[in-house]
């Protein structure tokens, strides 16, 4: 019984911690008054840029890399459009999605079938030897604690730092931190290269660590997922963990349900991690006190200096 | 050198025509480079894809009927983009509504009268206006999100596709395929032409017709174009924005579910696990390329119909992979995004050193 508890939590752990990283990042994006509905496209791109240079290289960790740089290189496009030419945030990240989506169909086709790397596991001496919980939490991939490190930063810099201020400015008034003589436009683009290395990240743990194949569209809606997460956690970093385990254990469930049979047919199984995020959003959103606090006041809104 | 908006005092009429002009003349450019990374002839290869299926009937023919579902749907999208309501479930709507036109036809097969094809296709309208009042109400009821949770039900409502057509409404007599029994006559939307072109496409040249004549000279088209501009001026001249919303989606959401069931009873004549080439997503492509106008909308779906065709034509000839169509299609959108600044901006090039006044410039 132990045992079948300890590979659910290890699933869960996989399961959750690319939506964790997407959702972080698109969370300073958000926070910085930009909405990149683009995260699949980005997502996506990672996954199959990791995949075809950790094949090639016969290195992890160059795959990871390239997923990152191959996730930036999106949302620099994204970010050229939307603060350079501002164009409609929500048309011009759907653009990124669907030409993520063709894009990574057409590199990918190489490498259907291909035997994938898996990123190896670290083992922490000592405490992976604590029964139960040490084979649990510390024989995780490197990545997994970087999931956990990335909220801590991003938590502490928004709130403790002087970074973090300019960011949450821009972010809520952007004429106000413009007239402080902060470049709003700079500070947006870092924070959408940052959000988009982070979906490449997470991109590249789905075809490297989560199913270390290359499957097209393999991603399966989980950008957008992330992009609720945003939501679910009221823009707090800290919530981000929850939400994205929480998606992560309802997403490993229904695998589970589907292998004892249960009766119930997979496709209802499989529809379940996208109606909890629809019930999720209602859920969160109806508490307008809670929403209108954090939410980021200049979110989606065009900024173009007058000089 | 550094780029500088120029706000302009008015719209440019001009840049407003131009722009999608423009837009598709750089992804032309784009798409022979692509040909040409891609290790063949970029010039074959944009003549294979945008001349050479213009030149047969047949691959018109084809055209058409891939053009008829965008269409369609894009002209309800449009008028949900123009009124600011992000419905980007088209895809789910099309499908619900394929659903509930094709309840008839598979569990009823023996009701084959005249008013068959009629039920049919009201059932599938409602359907799919059904399916896009989720999001709509979530939104105004709930203040949920519309963008992701009309997205989250394109998922469900393939996967229900998937379900159904594996399950239930399997073809008793299909030795075990996933696909559903064939329509029947009565059930079958009339052909025109020689090829797979039903009466779906004069419909839809009906349907942007008057939605061109509803947004350009009567009270509701003003109130669509208000709304999305300017809430608070409509808030005083008395529009509900509420009421707006679930009109836009289930205008959308109708016009998909429409499409949908028209797209299975003339073109598929069955159900099947997968039954739109992603025509719910492309057709926010053809809004945007249309400029959310619904003639332009009606030749932006030839366009995307097109590219569709031109992925099959330089697969099978050239041997490109037939995925060079969907990235064509990105950045089309791209481009097209790009060149709609053209219209409000003047676009100013400066030379790193000095501005127009001699002042030492800030990046």
């Amino acid at each position: 019984m132990l045992d079948i508890v300890q590979a659910v939590l290890l699933t869960v752990i996989t399961a959750a911690t690319p939506l964790l990283i997407a959702a972080i990042g698109e969370l300073v994006v958000e926070r910085s008054g930009v909405l990149n509905l683009g995260v699949e496209g980005m997502m996506i791109m990672g996954a199959v840029v990791g995949f075809a240079a950790a094949n090639q290289s016969g290195s992890g960790a160059l795959g990871v890399l390239a997923a990152i740089v191959a996730g930036m290189a999106m949302s620099a496009l994204f970010g050229f459009l939307v603060l350079g030419l501002v164009t409609n945030q929500v048309a011009t990240g759907l653009a990124l999605t669907i030409l993520g989506l063709g894009v990574s169909g057409m590199i990918g086709e190489a490498f259907i079938g291909v035997p994938g790397l898996r990123l190896p596991k670290l083992d922490i001496p000592v405490l992976s030897d604590i029964p139960f919980i040490g084979p649990v939490v510390f024989q995780q991939d490197a990545i997994v604690y970087l999931s956990f490190a990335l909220v801590g930063i991003v938590s502490y810099c928004l709130f403790r730092t002087r970074i973090g201020l300019i960011l949450r400015a821009v972010g809520d008034n952007h004429t106000s931190a413009h007239a402080l003589g902060y470049s709003v436009l700079k500070v947006r683009f870092l924070a959408v290269l940052f959000g988009g290395g982070c979906a490449g990240l997470a991109g590249s743990y789905m075809s490297l660590a989560y199913t270390p194949q290359w499957v097209e569209n393999m991603t399966a809606g989980r950008g957008w997922i992330a992009l609720a997460l945003v939501v679910f956690s009221s823009w707090l970093p800290m919530r981000v963990i929850a939400g994205a385990y929480l998606f992560g254990a309802v997403t490993v469930l229904t695998f589970h349900a589907q292998a004892l049979g249960a009766g119930i047919p997979s496709q209802f199984l499989s529809s379940l991690p996208y109606l909890a995020t629809i019930v999720v959003l209602v859920l969160i959103s109806a508490n307008r006190r809670l929403t209108l606090v954090n939410t980021p006041a200049c979110l989606g809104k065009p900024f173009v200096p007058d000089r | 050198m550094r780029i500088e908006l120029v706000k302009r005092k008015e719209h440019s009429r001009k840049m407003a025509l131009l722009s999608p002009v423009i837009a598709v003349g750089l992804t032309l450019v784009a798409a022979a480079i692509l040909f040409a990374a891609s290790g063949t002839d970029p010039f074959l290869g944009l003549y294979k894809f945008f001349i050479e299926p213009l030149t047969d009937s047949w691959s018109v023919q084809e055209i058409i009927v891939k053009a008829t579902p965008m269409v369609l749907i894009a002209c309800g999208l449009a008028v949900c983009y123009l009124s600011n309501n992000w419905n980007i479930g088209a895809e789910g709507q099309f499908i619900f509504g394929a659903l509930c036109g094709s309840f008839l036809p598979i569990v009823y097969p023996e009701f084959e009268t005249s008013l068959t094809l009629p039920l049919m296709l009201v059932l599938g309208a409602l359907g799919g206006a059904f399916w896009a009042l989720i999001p709509a109400v979530l939104k105004t009821r709930f203040n949920a999100n519309e963008i992701l949770t009309s997205l989250m039900l394109v998922y469900v409502a393939s996967l229900l596709l998937d379900y159904l057509v594996r399950g239930p409404w399997r073809d008793p007599g299909g030795y075990n395929f996933p696909e559903s029994r064939l329509f029947s006559e009565a059930a079958t939307l009339p052909l025109i032409g020689d090829g797979r072109m039903s009466i779906a496409a004069p419909v839809a040249v009906v349907v942007v017709i008057v939605l061109a004549i509803v947004l350009a000279r009567t009270l509701k088209g003003f109130e669509i174009r208000v709304m999305g501009e300017s809430p608070r001026a409509g808030a005083f001249a008395g529009f509900s924005a509420k009421r707006l919303t679930l009109f836009a989606f289930a205008l959308a959401g109708g016009l998909a579910g429409l499409a949908g069931t028209m797209e299975v009873s003339g073109s598929l004549n069955q159900l099947l696990p997968t039954i739109s080439p992603g025509y719910g997503f492309t057709a926010i492509i053809v809004a945007f390329l249309g400029r959310l106008n619904p003639v332009g909308i009606l030749v932006a779906g030839f366009v995307l119909a097109l590219s569709y065709i031109g992925g099959e034509a330089v697969q099978a000839s050239m041997g490109v992979s037939d995925k060079i169509a969907s990235v064509i299609q990105g950045l089309l959108l791209f481009f097209v995004l790009a060149c709609d600044t053209l219209i409000l901006y003047r676009i100013r090039l400066h030379s790193r050193r000095t501005t127009a006044t001699g002042e030492v410039s800030r990046a």
